[in-house]
């Protein structure tokens, strides 16, 4: 048993401290105030009819019986607010020639994925809202679904959208020599003296947060009130007012406990819209919440991504070049964010290798499914996953280790700050010292002899040996560079801090948490530099009437964006309270330390006044500096200055059955380099969860439909997320290489562990079958998408080779 | 309608329920016990997981008025007197829970696990919470929470 003491010892800082949470008592006594636990008076519950067609015209809707219905209120359909409800947002136009053919919250024409939603009916009671929707009687005229990307792409393929001329969105392009950070990919091809080319495969993935979203929306007069289950209330807030044209300072937006984002709750969604429209319609507060089916049919996924990748190399292992094409599933409509998701990964794909070339580019493909958008990692996990298997496959033409293909080419620790070929310049890091301290935690040479031992006896069970050694770009972003990038938005955050009569302070944070223990770190921040014992300290966010200033909480930002907000509006208390404290100890306030929450003078130790004292001089304010306003209280906003690098190397084992091709995670280790660690407990975790996600992806998770377009994989049943005993316990360590970009030396941790984790296990799995000629397979690596790689190889000795289960969406997973 | 009687972490409550309402609606919409949360549809995630006469079961999966008679333990009626249950404080203390949605169900299934198991090994303990879905941390330290119960001596 291990007993955790949470409490620094004396003298020492909370900085660096695995403190226990802040907020964990309210949640394991079962009183969480996650939305749909809230009720208020006359509150009407509603339920969505959702499209059960992929693509059709709608002909005709008849709600009258629905409204007979006992207990409704209200049965609406897109007619009913076809002239209000405007078009969801999408804040990233990524080109200027950009298609974006509308985005209704419900469908007024017409269906353009099975689960558009199509009419909502409001009644007394969940259950009658939902009884009620089975009298709704809707006609439709069926379109042919569009799924296959390649095909929509096609002269001729049917339009998912009739108001556009293609089923393209945009095309996106980087190439180094253009943008002058590096040279030629077409000079780099012609002197190539290796090519290896793959084709990828991102499947699409459910985000799957715990708690189904869910919205309640209180009209007040023209204002209204809307609590949601998101990551971002700020952006809702203006959002929710641009959409239907309500004044902004009439919205107030409030996230309370939210269960799990993933980046799946970073989005104006149509329930939201719907659920304020039709509050405001009955003048009642409404409250929808969706069912898990819906969260699958109807809530963003992420990835759907075709990578073709090409590397060139000299026979010795020197990387010359990177070649990148993407072709972007978005779905049906544009959501928030949808554009920009892969162009995340974009500036990613060299990772951290001195690639002379790149050229990237990217099309965004409309089709009849659920709209992408961001899913923990977002266009990074892609990057990763494409260069870190594509280095593996490289290693394997030119029979190298991997690791020794990558310590090749990879930053040197001593070339930082490092430009890359995508023009990032990043920070600090020690790629070396990860790795060396990763080999040591999972013993990878002995690993290595267990595979040869195997090898050699033709164990039916193969082991193979993963390896990822990756950066991000994550602490999202510098304003100028997202402008750089036409996004909608700039990149700070705000904070403000207020110091109350007795010495408790209250910390206002424009980032927005849903489970990752800010209130916790951001205490320890608060605590070691204003020396404020860490239990008084309050941090407040989540409510726009409250913290009106904000971007919220997604591309691990909160800590190196919003943490360094705090960081500044900490430090204009205490020069405010400096002055205070030169005052009444009447010495200059150049003469003045600050330790320990005190200011004394130097070389008079007798002599100091604390920061409590000092909050109740400035309350009471009777005896202040001639001219100061009677305030300690501050605000900062807080623009970061570059984007966060954290990196690392996750190595693991993999037993590969070759004779059912069940695949079984035995190790698992990784070494991270999240800069200066506030919490190495709330790190643990982020690192423990984002790992879990990421195997997924490479072992599990796959959102599939059939060839009408419908979803497959519509509940938990389908869609299979790991339990607990689908994975092992991880083993985690840390280099730490403090960040020279922001003050406290931190990076971004919360996505670190999925951008990581899945090229790792898909090596790995690779890995122990490249002896039979397996070059790539398929994700999610399922028994039977491996037992049928192993057929279909050379080794093969009981059929032809199947070609689909290689790198293709899968002709057989229909058959599921 | 049909009138059940069920107590509730201590409480006896008498009401008129319909007989298609499921446990789960019962404890959060006429109780308010909306500790007890609702995650899935299919009886998968197990956030909505109670005690029944003292066994662990999906609330969702059982009508109002199968508890008729019965005693339900929601995670509400695990603290006594202030005092966090074992269970609580192991998933404090080993930072068992990021979002705290699972959390609930995820606590009553440890606490039905070690009754039947008192000291399980890893996997027992990862093969016993196989009903409950967690997705923000990757199951690790909630092993160790269930480790460190079963270390008590108390569950």
């Amino acid at each position: 048993m291990t007993t955790i003491d949470d409490r620094p010892a004396e003298g020492t800082h909370e900085i660096g401290a695995s403190r226990t949470r802040k907020e964990d008592r309210h949640l394991i006594t079962g009183h969480g105030t996650f939305v749909d636990n809230m009720v208020l008076p006359g509150m009407v519950h509603l339920a969505i009819l959702r499209s059960p067609m992929a693509h059709a015209k709608i002909t005709s809707i008849d709600v009258d019986e629905a409204k007979t219905y006992p207990g409704v209120v209200g049965v609406f359909t897109g007619a009913d607010f076809a002239d209000t409800q405007g078009d969801l947002p999408c804040a990233w136009p990524v080109t200027p020639d950009m298609v974006n053919p509308g985005a209704p919250s419900l469908a007024v024409e017409q269906v353009n994925f099975a689960g558009d939603a199509v009419a909502v009916v409001a009644a007394r009671s969940a259950a009658e809202a939902a009884d009620a929707l089975e009298a709704i009687e809707v006609e439709y005229d069926q379109l042919p679904p569009v799924l296959d990307l390649e095909a929509a792409l096609a002269d001729g393929a049917p339009l998912v959208h009739p108001n556009t001329t293609s089923n393209k969105c945009y095309t996106w392009v980087f190439d180094s020599a253009e943008a002058g950070s590096g040279g030629s990919m077409d000079e780099a091809r012609r002197d190539a003296e290796v090519t290896v080319t793959r084709r990828f495969l991102q499947q699409r993935l459910s985000p799957s947060f715990m708690e189904p979203r869910s919205t309640l929306v209180q009209p007040v007069g023209e204002a209204v009130t809307i609590w949601s289950a998101t990551q971002i209330p700020h952006i809702l807030r203006t959002m929710l007012a641009l959409t239907l044209g309500i004044p902004e300072h009439k919205v107030r937006a409030v996230a309370p406990d939210v269960g799990g984002g993933f980046g799946g709750k970073i989005t104006i969604t149509p329930e939201e819209v719907i659920t304020t429209l039709v509050a405001r319609r009955l003048g009642k507060p409404a409250k929808y919440t969706e069912t898990r089916s819906e969260t699958m049919e109807a809530a963003h996924h992420g990835r759907g991504q075709i990578q073709d990748i090409t590397i060139t190399a000299k026979r010795d292992g020197t990387i010359t070049g990177l070649d990148v094409h993407l072709t972007a599933d978005l779905g049906a409509y544009l959501r928030l964010i949808t554009p920009g998701i892969p162009l995340l990964g974009a500036f990613m794909y060299p990772g951290i290798y001195k690639f002379p070339a790149y050229h990237m580019s990217c099309d965004g493909v409309f089709t009849t499914k659920v709209p992408t958008d961001a899913y923990r990692g977002a266009g990074r996990p892609e990057a990763t996953f494409a260069v870190e298997r594509i280095m593996d496959e490289l290693a394997a033409e030119l029979d190298m280790d991997p690791l020794e293909l990558r310590r090749k080419n990879w930053i040197g620790h001593e070339e930082f700050p490092f430009t890359t070929v995508a023009g990032l310049t990043y920070d600090t890091g020690n790629y070396e010292a990860a790795t060396d301290k990763a080999v040591e935690l999972v013993g990878w040479d002995e690993l290595r002899q267990e595979q040869a031992r195997r090898r050699e006896s033709k164990d039916p069970v193969q082991l193979g040996l993963g390896v990822s050694t990756f950066t991000e770009m994550c602490g999202i972003a510098p304003s100028r560079v997202l402008g750089s990038l036409s996004f909608g938005s700039g990149g700070w955050e705000n904070a403000s801090v207020r110091m109350l009569p007795t010495g408790k302070v209250e910390v206002v944070t424009g980032i927005s948490p849903h489970g990752q223990g800010h209130e916790t770190g951001f205490s320890q921040i608060v605590a070691d530099r204003l020396g404020i014992p860490f239990d008084d300290i309050e941090i407040i966010h989540g409510d726009t009437q409250v913290s009106p200033k904000g971007l919220d909480t997604y591309g691990s930002r909160s800590l190196s964006v919003g943490g360094i907000a705090v960081v500044k509006a900490v430090d204009k208390v205490i020069a405010k309270a400096r002055r205070v404290a030169a005052h009444l100890l009447e010495a200059n306030e150049d003469d003045l330390e600050f330790e320990g929450g005190s200011f004394s003078v130097k070389g008079a130790p007798g002599s100091s006044v604390s920061m409590p004292e000092i909050a109740f001089a400035v309350f009471v304010a009777h005896n202040l500096p001639d001219g100061m306003e009677p305030s300690l209280d501050s605000e900062a906003a807080y623009d970061p200055v570059n984007f966060s690098f954290p990196h690392g190397t996750h190595l693991c084992a993999v037993e590969v059955d070759t004779e059912t091709g069940q695949v079984k995670l035995v190790k698992y280790g990784c070494v991270d380099d999240v800069g200066t660690p506030i919490n190495p407990m709330l790190i643990d975790g982020q690192v423990h969860g984002g790992l879990a996600q990421g195997i997924a992806q490479a072992l599990f998770e796959e959102v599939v439909y059939d060839d009408a377009g419908n979803l497959v994989t519509g509940s938990f049943v389908d869609y299979t997320l790991p339990t607990a005993a689908d994975l092992p316990s991880f083993l985690t360590d840390r280099t730490v290489t403090p960040s020279t970009d922001n003050p406290l030396g931190v990076k971004g941790v919360g996505e670190a562990g999925t951008i990581a984790s899945t090229p790792a296990i898909v090596n790995a799995v690779v890995d122990a079958l490249r002896p039979f000629g397996v070059q790539d397979i398929a994700m999610p690596c399922t028994p039977e998408r491996v037992w049928r790689a192993i057929q279909s190889s050379g080794e093969n000795t009981q059929g032809a080779a199947d070609e689909s289960t290689q790198a293709h969406f899968d002709t057989t997973e229909g058959d599921a | 309608m049909t009138r059940i009687s069920v107590q509730v972490d201590g409480v006896q409550y008498t009401d008129e329920v319909e007989p298609r309402t499921l446990l789960v609606h019962y404890l959060r919409e006429r109780l308010g016990k909306t500790g007890t949360m609702v995650g899935c549809d299919t009886s998968n995630c197990g956030a909505c997981t109670v005690h029944l006469d003292g066994k662990s079961v999906k609330s969702c999966n059982v009508l109002a008025v199968q508890a008729d008679g019965h005693e339900v333990t929601t995670v509400e009626g695990l603290a006594q007197d202030g005092e966090l249950h074992p269970m609580q404080q192991a998933f404090h203390d080993n930072h068992s829970l990021q979002c705290g949605y699972c959390t609930p169900g995820m606590i009553m299934a440890s606490i039905d696990l070690l009754n039947d198991n008192p000291h399980p090994s890893e996997d027992e303990i990862r093969t016993g919470l196989e009903g409950n879905l967690c997705r923000c941390t990757g199951y690790q330290n909630i092993v160790k929470a269930v480790q460190q119960a079963a270390g008590s001596g108390q569950s």
